[in-house]
């Protein structure tokens, strides 16, 4: 399974499917992490997490540890 | 009601100009209308049980398919709703185009372009608004697929049908996607709840996925055709000015230093030399030598009586003074701060610092906060209001409290002179000693029940980066400050007269004012009851309980009773000078001459309750007084401890053994235990 997290600086994917559940999982989603969006990694941060992505038009910066919750394609 | 994402932390109120019938609440910026965040959960609360007659849902235009998705979720309410749309201007500018005509049409509510920042349009918003209240007709809804409409057509028959009918649609969808606070609301009976649960499921089925996921996927299906049919952007794969300046700030090699460099000119201005500057002026200058001597020689000149001469001068206007003194200085902090905010580099700051303090249950924005404290305890409070997540947040505000501040250096440099010859590393120790109980209290705090729960994950929106404007930072900037003053008016008042009436009074040889007399006051006396407390800790004499009951109304008092105490009026001088020879007799007076005792009085010192001034900041932060409380005396309690565990394992080395070798070593284990223990309260 390949998520968020394993994904090259500069790639964009397509998200599959989110993992997990409750508060976090609807956090993520809430913020326009869904099914068949588009995601860029922009960057990592200077210390190597969180990561830096554009989804739906906007920044959003995400721990690697909820990144992994993400499938993508 | 607007919704301006990370600028309102409580629901604030307010009349419309030349509308003076119309009551204006504006809520916590929101992303969604989910029951697990308290910001949300506030606003729900608010547009649920009060029902306000309309919505005014201000929207971002240069992220609008975002801002959408809660415009969607306003609707369903039921409550009439006309959307702003903000910054124009700047959608304008990038070249981007939204038909405001076809979204107002497919939306179904009326649609206003504003910019705040121009002071374009707000008016025109505020009247559109009004005008959506009077008619009282609510935005039809979109709908769901079809099986989540069959779903919730039965929900609403089944559960819901006995509410008003505008009110329905809501409440069902939350159902569907069984939201438990709103389950426990209805309280519904197990056979509905049995039924309605069928029909989820059948839902879920048929759509492969959860309830929830699948109203919020819907929704952003939904929200894509919006965008498609009224949203043009201009450029693609081309770096707007936001995007060259973000390439260079976070830059991998270049953000560290960047990021070092804005700090330290943050420190610098507002810690170091122009706040610095104005604290020393405030204290020294304007209350120390015009106002309280002014006011002292007033009031004698009419004939006032001595105690009341006393206690307006000394007690009021000196206790209050001496917090109001940190005034220009927090002023000129929050300017700085408001500044990085407004400019969008604070949540770049939290986007290169979290790594290293989530690992002790912070996030990246509470960086701030204890840089500032290692200035002064109470702005560092103040400014963890720039973090969202309550939870951080509240952590955050309960170990800022532990960073060594300026006003506690003093004490260090006291006990590093009474007792180890002037050694620089009583200093060091001192910041280590604070840095440590952050960490460690961090790690122990997030494995409580109080912190517990499912943690909401630090996904955070980095927005663009835009000029400064200055009338949101001086309105942030105002707003900070002002209301530290009225806390200042209050609470630090009225423990400034207690303290002072304490100090003055005795009742040794009849209930009398001492003035310059050296007779025992009611603070002497409680002295003596609670170095019982402190024995333990190996400062168990009067004049050491005293010197820290009175570092509550300020920490360098501290070493000025331990001064007045032993004769020598300018303690703090002889300090900052370095006069040993003083030093050293005040160390033997107070501590019998033992280092061990006068250490364990400094670590008890900077790390319990902070001062007035400070507390008065946890409690305006924590807005509640069972967490200020919980504060309070966590930070006594581990003062104690750690002060306790440091005296009586370093008597051991001394060869000195006793019942209290044991208890430390037992806290010691407590402790260990709470740091490893496994956190039981994660998901």
């Amino acid at each position: 399974m390949k998520t968020l997290r394993d994904v090259k600086i500069g790639d964009t994917v397509k998200v599959v499917k989110l993992h997990g559940e409750g508060a976090v999982k609807r956090r993520i989603m809430d913020m326009g992490l869904t099914k068949g969006v588009e995601v860029n990694l922009r960057k990592v941060a200077p210390l190597g997490d969180p990561l830096e992505i554009t989804v739906r038009g906007y920044e959003l910066s995400i721990r690697k540890a909820d990144a992994q919750m993400i499938e993508v394609e | 009601m607007g919704n301006w994402p990370g600028v309102t932390v409580e629901k604030k109120e307010g009349k419309l100009k030349k509308h003076s019938d119309v009551t204006i609440t504006d809520l916590p910026g929101i992303y969604s209308l989910s029951p697990y965040t308290l910001e949300e959960v506030v606003a729900r609360n608010y547009l649920v049980g009060e029902r306000p007659d309309a919505i005014l849902n201000i929207i971002d235009g240069t992220n609008l398919e975002r801002n959408l998705y809660l415009t969607t979720q306003l609707i369903e309410l039921g409550i009439p709703v006309v959307a702003a749309i903000n910054m124009m201007d700047i959608v304008r500018k990038n070249g981007d185009k939204i038909n405001t005509d076809e979204l107002s049409r497919q939306l179904g509510c009326k649609i206003v372009e504003i910019s705040a920042l121009k002071s374009d349009g707000i008016l025109q918003a505020a009247e559109a608004a009004i005008k959506a209240a009077e008619s009282g007709k609510p935005v039809p809804q979109h709908t769901f697929s079809g099986a989540v409409e069959h779903a919730i057509a039965h929900i609403e028959e089944a559960a819901v049908h006995n509410l008003p009918l505008e009110q329905q649609r809501w409440y069902a969808v939350k159902i569907f996607e069984r939201d438990e606070k709103i389950l426990a609301q209805l309280n519904l009976s197990e056979t509905t709840l049995e039924h309605i649960e069928q029909d989820i499921l059948a839902a879920e089925k048929e759509l492969d996925d959860d309830a929830e996921s699948i109203i919020t996927n819907e929704r952003y299906v939904y929200i894509a055709s919006l965008m498609k049919a009224c949203y043009k952007k201009k450029s693609v794969g081309k770096l707007t000015t936001s995007d060259k300046i973000d390439k260079i700030v976070t830059n991998r090699i270049l953000a560290l230093p960047i990021f070092a460099f804005a700090m330290f000119l943050v420190y610098y201005i507002s810690i170091g030399s122009i706040g610095d500057w104005t604290v020393g002026f405030m204290n020294d200058t304007l209350f120390g030598e015009w106002i309280v001597p002014w006011v002292a020689s007033s009031l004698d000149a009419i004939g006032c009586a001595d105690w009341l001469n006393g206690l307006i001068a000394d007690g009021i206007i000196g206790g209050v003074g001496a917090v109001l003194g940190f005034v220009p200085q927090m002023m000129i902090l929050f300017l700085l701060l408001s500044i990085l905010e407004d400019c969008g580099y604070m949540s770049r700051v939290a986007f290169i610092m979290d790594r290293i303090f989530r690992k002790f249950g912070l996030s990246g924005k509470s960086f701030i906060p204890m840089l500032v404290a290692s200035g002064c305890g109470v702005p560092g409070i103040m400014a963890s209001r720039t973090i969202e997540q309550d939870r951080d947040r509240k952590m955050t505000i309960m170990t800022t409290g532990f960073i060594p501040c300026g006003a506690k250096m003093p004490i260090v440099a006291f006990i590093a002179g009474a007792l180890f010859g002037g050694s620089a590393w009583v200093a060091t120790a001192a910041y280590f000693i604070g840095v440590g109980a952050v960490i460690v209290s961090g790690i122990i705090l997030k494995k409580t029940k109080a912190f517990a729960g499912d943690p909401a994950p630090f996904v955070m929106e980095l927005p663009s980066y835009h000029a400064p404007v200055a009338s949101n930072i001086f309105r942030a900037t105002w707003e900070r400050g002002w209301s530290f003053i009225k806390r200042a008016g209050t609470v630090i008042l009225a423990a400034s007269i207690i303290i002072w009436v304490l100090n003055s009074l005795s009742f040794e040889g009849g209930f009398h004012y001492i003035g310059e007399g050296d007779s025992k006051s009611i603070l002497n006396v409680i002295g003596e009851w609670i170095a019982v407390v402190f024995a333990p800790l190996g400062f168990g004499n009067w004049q050491a309980a005293v010197a820290t009951i009175l570092g509550l109304v300020a920490k360098e008092e501290v070493v000025g009773v331990f001064g007045s105490l032993a004769g020598m009026e300018n303690m703090l001088d002889l300090v900052e000078m370095g006069d040993l020879t003083s030093q050293q007799q005040a160390g033997l007076l107070f501590f019998g001459g033992s280092k061990l005792a006068g250490f364990s009085f400094m670590i008890f010192n900077l790390l319990c309750a902070p001062c007035f001034a400070a507390m008065g900041a946890i409690k305006r932060e924590m807005n509640n007084a069972k967490w200020t409380w919980f504060a309070i005396g966590y930070m006594c309690v581990f003062a104690y401890a750690i002060s306790l565990i440091v005296y009586h394992i370093g008597l051991l080395f001394g060869g000195v053994f006793s019942a209290w070798t044991v208890i430390a070593f037992i806290l010691l284990a407590a402790l260990i235990y709470l740091l490893v223990r496994k956190n039981k309260h994660t998901a």
